[in-house]
């Protein structure tokens, strides 16, 4: 932690947990007996109950999204530039719910989680989990804490996706729905990516038959290498030229095996730490979950149909050289929504930094998130007073 | 509110889905939805016009106009509307093709090249027109198909397209009596309202 808290962050947090005690039955048809899901909440919520945003994770995230744990963190949560004190998702208007998503590996139910009917963890015998699953716990979590409807519920990237579905499953409960860097479902060349990720695990001797964690071993390679083809994705070439060049590490052209390029010792590096704190179960869930989204299958493709049902307010934000979700995936949903009627409002943000941008402190960025979140605000009945359970 | 946009907004139906083309700071759209209670959404690609667009609620959708509108489908709107934009479009003639396909009716409004004080500067100081109506010296204009009401009556007429109705206004937006009589000599801005080509 900086040595002393930013005024405008949220502070030191603790998480919490909502066990839900009932039978769970999946989009799979399997049903878990209950689950668990941990979150954080910043900010009050007010008489009214009408304040609450519901933040929606992406594909590695968790419930950590603001603040600090204790004061011995290094870093906030991983999107501690928008959410705070007078930030544009205000903890001062607004009462900010973050969760771990079922099949999450960060204290939700999930594949290292104990099954019940075993008593030893699931591992790969983990149900899968869809979109639908997860805005379907977070509707029962959202129950839990009281809130009958959120005045946003906001995403990036996979989480953008779950503010779709939102929007589409419970129109009713919802205001807002924001979708930064999302698409309407993946394309074959986003799915390519996901597959090469998952191989690269499921092929590490260490994932073994997926109980690797009765043999204490781990396939950190291959998870190690399924994070580096992500990392690749989340940046842009020229986001990669800036930062990294064809620097050399040494400076001298030896042939060997070793780390040649600063490039690749950045993305080992980030391979590696990533495959120490996530579970590889837990990625090829995440990554299936990601392929399966798509809320117009079952209306013959039709987005503008599936659509129909949704009565919120969107705001569409797209980055210039996201190739991951590129700008035209925003558009495709925003000329949807407008097919449909619905109210809609769209940002082109110019950034070099890819996919990546949207976690990123850029100026424009903000002020197009904050500008139309003060306005959302704006519109509630009461200021914040409470704390929910 | 500025009057032209009053004349504009008499001329859209209650409850009218109405698309904005170059909707600037979005008072049209804004006006258009107190009064009018109509399904609105508004075009821009300036970063300020569209965070002014946001704070005031207006739908607002960051699109370049000269990339096209291939994303609207036929006839999907009652009213596409593009205010003092025309002129600075990269094809004005195949703009006005979209807005009519995409909507049953369109309104264009646009600064009068063939106003008496453009004519009197280009012959009697040889300089390209600056006017109120239009402020921007040559080299820095966004105005790059400057036309008279001629002019565009013209295509209109080549186009078959219907002339619903005409409004003439000055400088200050009003409408006056000898602008009608003499428009393309004495008329600052013309507001259009066109139906499909019949």
């Amino acid at each position: 932690m900086p040595e002393q808290i930013p005024p405008d962050s949220v502070g030191v947090v603790t998480p919490s947990s909502f066990e839900y005690p009932d039978a769970f039955l999946l989009q799979c048809g399997v049903a878990l007996d209950g689950f668990t899901l941990v979150y954080e909440i910043y900010g009050q919520l007010n008489a009214a109950r009408s304040n609450a945003v519901l933040v929606c994770h992406a594909l590695s995230g968790h419930h950590h999204a603001a603040g600090y744990h204790s004061t011995d963190d290094a870093k906030p949560g991983w999107w501690d530039t928008c959410i705070g004190p007078g930030k544009p998702i205000d903890t001062d208007r607004f009462c900010v719910v973050s969760l771990n998503n079922l099949g999450g590996c960060n204290g939700s139910t999930g594949p290292v989680s104990v099954d019940s009917a075993t008593g030893k963890p699931y591992g790969p015998d983990f149900p899968t989990v869809t979109v639908i699953d997860w805005v379907r716990s977070q509707a029962l979590l959202a129950d839990h804490l009281g809130i009958q409807r959120f005045a946003a519920v906001i995403g990036g990237s996979l989480g953008g996706m779950q503010a779709l579905q939102w929007a589409i499953d419970y129109p009713e409960r919802l205001a807002t729905a924001v979708l930064i860097a999302s698409a309407a479902k993946l394309s074959a060349q986003n799915i390519a990516f996901n597959e090469i990720a998952r191989q690269a695990i499921i092929n590490d001797p260490g994932y073994g038959d997926g109980h690797y964690v009765n043999t204490s071993t781990i396939p950190e390679h291959g998870l190690g290498l399924a994070r580096m083809i992500g990392h690749v994705t989340y940046l842009s070439d020229d986001g990669m030229g800036q930062k990294f060049g064809r620097e050399l590490k040494s400076g001298d052209l030896n042939s060997t095996q070793d780390v040649e390029f600063q490039v690749e010792s950045y993305l080992r590096y980030q391979g590696q730490s990533f495959s120490r704190r996530f579970d590889a179960n837990t990625y090829l869930l995440m990554t299936r979950a990601l392929d399966y989204f798509d809320p117009a299958g079952a209306h013959d493709d039709d987005l503008v149909v599936a659509l129909r049902r949704a009565s919120c307010n969107f705001l569409v934000l797209s980055f210039t050289t996201d190739w991951r979700f590129p700008v035209s995936r925003s558009k495709e949903i925003v000329s949807a929504l407008i097919a449909a009627r619905k109210n809609v409002a769209s940002a082109i943000i110019a950034s070099e930094h890819g996919h990546d941008s949207f976690l990123l402190p850029l100026p424009r960025y903000l002020e197009v998130l904050g500008t139309y979140l003060a306005r959302v605000a704006d519109g509630l009945d009461s200021p914040a007073t409470e704390t929910p359970e | 509110m500025r009057p032209d946009l009053e004349i504009i907004t008499d001329l859209v139906n209650p409850g009218a889905r109405v698309l904005d083309l170059g909707c600037g700071t979005g008072d049209l759209l804004a006006h258009l939805a107190q009064n009018k209670q109509i399904n609105g959404y508004g075009l821009d690609v300036d970063r300020d016009n569209i965070t002014t667009c946001l704070a005031k609620g207006v739908n607002v959708v960051e699109q370049n106009l000269d990339e096209g509108l291939a994303n609207f489908e036929d006839a999907s709107f009652d009213m596409v509307v593009m205010a003092e934009t025309l002129q600075s479009v990269r094809h004005p003639d195949l703009m006005l093709d979209e807005m009519l396909r995409i909507g049953e009716e369109c309104i264009v409004t646009f600064p009068n090249f063939g106003h008496w004080r453009c004519r009197a500067q280009l012959l009697m100081r040889g300089r390209m027109p600056v006017a109120r109506h239009l402020p921007h010296t040559w080299f820095e204009t966004p105005n790059i198909h400057l036309c008279t009401f001629r002019d565009f009556e013209n295509l209109v007429r080549d186009k078959r397209l219907e002339i619903i109705q005409r409004f003439v206004v000055n400088a200050h937006y009003h409408p006056r009596p000898l602008l009608n009589q003499f428009p393309n000599l004495f008329g600052t801005v013309a507001i259009y309202r066109l139906g499909k080509p019949t």
